[in-house]
């Protein structure tokens, strides 16, 4: 029996991958961030030099053999900081979404499946959250906070959870009446034990191609965040704190604004490719 | 249908105060003492215990919250800046024009590009011209606005010298701003669009329009644009979003003396009170955006509009019946 449910679920998996792995574009996108986790993970041995090196006598070299994408106004290889900078960006993203993607997927399955009363009283206050730009709601759970790199995680996690809620009880909703959930009843399944076994795995597929999305725009909320001084502060490479400290020399300099500018932008547009793919390869109305 | 929007305008009065209290109690978990921070180090306790007393910052959170609330709904105050000590209500009112100008430009912008261009990427599925919508689209959605902005000045600003890089003024001043605010919503409106274009290109009353011998255009105006809006309304809402939240990075960048550049100020000097007027606004008009999105969403949706109609009609009866 476990060894059947095990054979199926693979198959689902390996069906997927194969639809996905026929979309150039995605898989592109599913390289591209592939490279990038490696860079972040073996930064220490690719860097040339050390992110926080100060070289005053070197600063502002424009970009050569020597310095990839030149040095800052310290001195400072942004190339290094860049690859460096990659850790920061890419965990604050991820690790959030996690955070958010489980917290929302708990509340969402629960009150999608009890409805009722519950279900009421959450809308409502997700209704009441949601009437606000969301980085409007980001930038006032990162005052109250304060900055640094933990603290901007947390305000970012925060921030998606409601989004999160809404859609995992959507599709906890739509299948909420299924015959499978009554024989699970039928044969005294606990409650959470259905809603977790039975319930989630059949409901979950719009959340991941919401997840892959909400790392995208979470590595835009992030750099934005440090952008206007709330998020991850400088010396640490974080892309926007790098794009907020290097703004005033765009004159003279517009190097030092174009690479970190660019980091993101690559990142991000490489992680819609991929949800759009996942997104396309999860799609049963697209299924050939 | 009128039910529908006065049911909808009702249920603005306790979005509003929700917006207000969640924004009260997350800005009041701020750690610090703000009569410290106004006073600075050289304070004897006593001040501090004045000045806690005159700012009401000794009261208990209900009561705050209760003033707060008090003050603006009835008397549209929301207090005094820490640093500056001006009424906060006016310093808003004065920059709101040029937030709310930049904000409706850019949705305007980003509402008719978006929309033409997820149009011509649609009818011309997997030729050039979708591709090339398409890549514009997926840029504009990857790129961190503030990097664009920043872009558009060096390259139009510093380069090129056609248009000033900061500052405000005539409408030169704005063009740069709105093209990085709209960006964004062009985008996501643009990839929005194209993919209801093709849910109903396909249908049977376009082959029926074509087949009757109406021309391309009117087949996209009259039977492709109106049944493909809704979700691209939808998108719209988010796009307000995108505008007014991001209206701090762009003033910023720009130095339009708006909400947002106030909010920026606001955050770096630690003014709060400041930080959350600004916060409340910009909350209060995304909501009243979202609200004309719903409305629109009432005109365009005949499932809307036949639900409330419905309803009344039955009424009509009954009451004809009795």
């Amino acid at each position: 029996m476990a060894e059947q449910t095990k054979l199926k679920k693979n198959s689902q998996f390996r069906e997927i991958m194969h639809r996905l792995s026929k979309n150039k574009a995605a898989m592109v996108g599913l390289i591209l961030i592939l490279v990038e986790i490696l860079l972040a993970i073996l930064a220490k041995w690719i860097v040339p030099y050390d992110w926080n090196a100060i070289d005053i006598p070197n600063a502002h070299l424009f970009p050569s053999l020597k310095h990839l994408m030149g040095t800052d106004d310290l001195g400072r290889d942004i190339f290094s900081r860049i690859i460096y900078g990659s850790r920061y960006s890419l965990s604050i993203g991820i690790f959030a979404t996690v955070i958010t993607t489980l917290v929302g997927t708990f509340i969402g399955a629960i009150v999608g499946y009890y409805g009722g009363t519950l279900d009421n009283i959450v809308m409502r206050i997700l209704d009441i959250i949601q009437a606000m730009p969301p980085i409007l709601l980001n930038i006032c759970i990162a005052t109250a906070l304060g900055s640094g790199f933990q603290n901007t995680l947390i305000a970012l996690a925060i921030g998606g959870i409601p989004g999160a809620v809404r859609l995992v009880r959507g599709s906890v909703m739509g299948i909420r009446r299924m015959e499978y959930l009554e024989s699970a009843d039928s044969i005294n399944c606990g409650k959470m034990r259905t809603i977790f076994v039975h319930v989630l795995p059949n409901a979950i597929s719009p959340s991941i191609v919401s997840a892959t999305m909400n790392v995208a725009n979470l590595i835009l909320t992030a750099a934005s965040l440090s952008f206007i001084g709330l998020g991850v502060q400088a010396p640490t490479p974080e892309w926007g704190a790098m794009l907020s400290a290097s703004r005033n020399f765009i004159r003279n300099y517009p190097y030092m604004v174009l690479f970190p500018g660019l980091a993101i932008a690559i990142t991000v547009l490489a992680l819609n490719m991929l949800g759009d793919g996942l997104r396309d390869a999860l799609d049963p109305k697209l299924k050939d | 249908m009128g039910k529908y929007i006065l049911k909808r305008l009702l249920w603005m009065i306790p979005i509003i105060v929700g917006i207000v209290v969640l924004i009260f109690t997350i800005l009041h978990l701020v750690p610090g003492d703000p009569a410290k921070m106004i006073l600075g180090v050289t304070a004897t306790p006593e001040q501090i215990t004045a000045l806690r007393h005159k700012l009401g910052i000794d009261l208990p959170f209900f009561v705050q919250l209760g003033r707060y609330m008090s003050g603006l709904f009835f008397h549209l105050d929301m207090g005094n800046s820490y640093v500056t000590n001006s009424n906060i209500t006016k310093d808003i009112l004065s920059r709101l024009p040029r937030t709310f100008a930049l904000g409706m430009i850019s949705m305007v912008v980003a509402f008719v590009l978006g929309i033409l261009l997820g149009i011509l990427a649609g009818t011309h599925q997997n030729k050039w011209q979708d591709r090339v919508c398409m890549i514009i689209a997926l840029t504009g959605v990857s790129m961190p606005a503030f990097w664009l902005a920043l872009m558009l000045v060096l390259l139009f600003s510093v380069k090129l010298q056609w248009l000033p890089a900061s500052g405000m003024g005539g409408i030169q001043y704005y063009i740069l701003p709105a093209i990085a605010t709209s960006f964004g919503g062009i985008a996501g409106i643009a990839r929005q669009t194209r993919s209801s274009v093709l849910e109903v290109i396909r249908a049977d009353y376009v082959t029926t329009a074509r087949s009757k011998g109406l021309n391309e255009r009117e087949v996209v105006m009259k039977h492709i644009l109106p049944n493909a809006l809704i979700p691209i309304i939808t998108v719209a809402g988010a796009a307000f979003a995108g505008v007014f939240g991001g209206s701090i990075i762009i003033e910023t960048v720009f130095g339009i003396n708006g909400i947002g550049l106030y909010k920026m100020s606001g955050i770096t000097s630690r003014d709060y009170p400041v930080v959350q007027g600004c916060v409340v606004i910009l909350g209060i008009i995304f909501s009243l955006c979202m609200l004309l999105v719903d409305i629109a969403y009432a005109y365009v949706d005949p499932r809307i509009k036949a639900q409330y109609e419905g309803e009344s009609a039955k009424k009509k009866k009954e009451a004809v019946k009795a």
